[in-house]
């Protein structure tokens, strides 16, 4: 019955994203609502990513130092650490995460209240192609969006582990310096670019899914809500797992 | 005109359509009426194609609704306007931003042509100056105005009202009624009103369709309504006691000549 139920949901999802994949009925329309998503996702998200990362920057470079103590490990090393964990790790994941939390339920609770008030079936019988004027600009604005996000999470973390081990004077500035500009990797950035992308097209997508096809009242737009969270959380989690298995 | 053949819609094991076959007249308005859970809204999302019927056939025209593919759908659906019961305007957008909402999605008219026709149809339902309020600063009745001139912008061929007077009062009910009526008439539109108003059956409604468990119970209009002896009918026109004893007392008047 649960795996009737997965497979149900899964196919419909599919044919969602079959639907909202069409050519717009007016471009200036899409192109319109896609700024708005822009403006809503990603400088609506702006400052509660710079927050995170300020504190995954300073946890990441604080419990590091304390790992590292009097061993033999130079201790430029960490500003490499910083830098290296933040970009493949903790800025592309921690920032989606916590943005599945934000825009996620948000983008859930929007379409899914559309849908209770009868917006959608309006569009519908205007003759909107619904799930491509609802679901595929907010899709397009997040893959643009996030990724931004996403690197001004890891600059930032960045510059919150300089604060929390070079303020103090855990490490010297040149150190930390050192550390940063020691054994760069670029395909990290790709890495972290391609992590960000997947997770923002996984987090709009099943967001609006679980709000496109919500019944009843205000408990199931709820738990639409809640659901999107959650499905998003464990999806981008997995999908970490396969990009880190795929690219490492 | 719109042509239904055997239409049933069954929800679970709950067959709430149970076959029907009727016609829906271009220039004049047609009620569905019954009591609640007769199926009259299900009725409408069929006819509208907001649902799949589980067999039988919608025709706008010669054209069979459900034969369509959705682009097809979506040319037909341009032709339509439909008032919602709870209006749904869209609560982000001025009352002139969603009286625009068809034209900035399907037209290429300028924004002075867009402009000229928000006006044209607010002044046709009487809302005049209300352009930059958003639905939620104007009253339910102004709501349902509104919502008739945004059905109204593309000049639909067919409109469809789910419950026009739901929550209004019978003043402002008349006046809805009057407004979709002269509409009706004035741009030749199959008009499809879904309602429980008894003002509305005996004002407007000139080809009534009275639905019950499913089936259609009664057909006719409203001059027929009084002298039917059909008692689905009769139970349903006439639940209350006052207006039991109203038509005893015209039906006497008139025997009486």
């Amino acid at each position: 019955m649960l795996l009737e139920k997965i497979f149900y949901s899964v196919g419909r999802y599919f044919l969602l994203l079959k639907s909202a994949v069409a050519r717009p009925e007016r471009f200036s329309m899409y192109y319109k609502e896609t700024m708005r998503q822009m403006d809503a996702i990603g400088v609506g998200s702006v400052f509660i990513v710079i927050l995170i990362s300020v504190f995954i920057g300073m946890v990441t470079a604080v419990q590091f130092a304390d790992q590292l103590g009097d061993s033999f490990v130079p201790s430029y090393y960490i500003g490499y650490i910083v830098r290296d964990i933040t970009i493949i790790e903790m800025a592309p994941t921690i920032t989606c995460l916590v943005l599945a939390g934000k825009v996620g339920s948000n983008l859930a609770a929007e379409i899914g209240g559309m849908r209770q008030k009868e917006h959608i079936d309006a569009m519908e019988i205007m003759g909107v192609n619904t799930a491509a004027y609802l679901i595929m600009p907010k899709i397009v604005a997040a893959v643009i969006v996030i990724p931004l996000l996403v690197a001004i999470s890891a600059f930032i973390s960045i510059i919150g582990g300089y604060i929390a081990t070079v303020l103090p004077g855990t490490i010297s500035h040149t150190e930390y310096v050192l550390g940063l500009r020691s054994f760069f990797v670029p395909r990290y950035v790709f890495m972290m670019f391609v992590k960000a992308s997947v997770f923002a097209f996984l987090l709009t997508s099943v967001s609006c899914y679980l709000g496109y096809y919500v019944k009843g009242g205000s408990i199931e737009l709820g738990q639409a809500s809640t659901n999107a969270v959650v499905i998003s959380n464990v999806l981008i989690l997995l999908f970490d797992f396969i990009i880190a298995l795929l690219l490492t | 005109m719109i042509r239904t053949e055997n239409i049933t819609k069954t929800f679970g094991s709950n067959e709430v359509l149970k076959g029907i076959t009727t016609e829906f007249y271009a220039g004049k308005p047609n009620l569905i009426i019954g009591s609640s859970g007769a199926g009259k809204t299900v009725l409408l999302k069929l006819l509208i194609g907001l649902f799949t019927p589980t067999s039988g056939k919608v025709f706008y025209g010669d054209t069979d609704l459900y034969a369509l593919n959705p682009k097809e759908l979506r040319v037909i659906r341009m032709k339509v306007g439909m008032l919602f019961q709870g209006n749904a305007l869209f609560d982000s957008m001025t009352v002139g931003e969603n009286i625009r909402f068809p034209m900035d999605m399907f037209t290429k008219m300028t924004a002075q042509e867009k402009r000229k026709r928000v006006d044209e149809c607010l002044e046709m339902v009487n809302m005049e100056g209300i352009n930059d309020r958003f639905p939620s600063e104007v009253s339910g009745g102004m709501q349902k105005r509104v919502g008739i001139a945004r059905a109204m912008v593309l000049e639909p061929e067919y409109l469809f009202c789910d419950e026009p007077n739901s929550g209004l009062d019978p003043q402002t009910s008349i006046l809805i009624d009057e407004l979709i009526c002269d509409l009706t008439n004035r741009n030749n539109i199959t008009t499809v009103i879904n309602t429980h108003d008894m003002n509305s059956v005996m004002g407007i409604g000139d080809n009534i369709i009275l639905l019950k468990n499913g089936l259609i119970a009664w057909h006719g209009n409203k001059s027929q309504v009084l002298e039917s002896d059909n008692q689905v009918l009769e139970d349903f026109i006439f639940a209350s006691p006052f207006l039991r004893r109203l038509r005893a007392d015209a039906l006497k008047q008139r025997s009486n000549g």
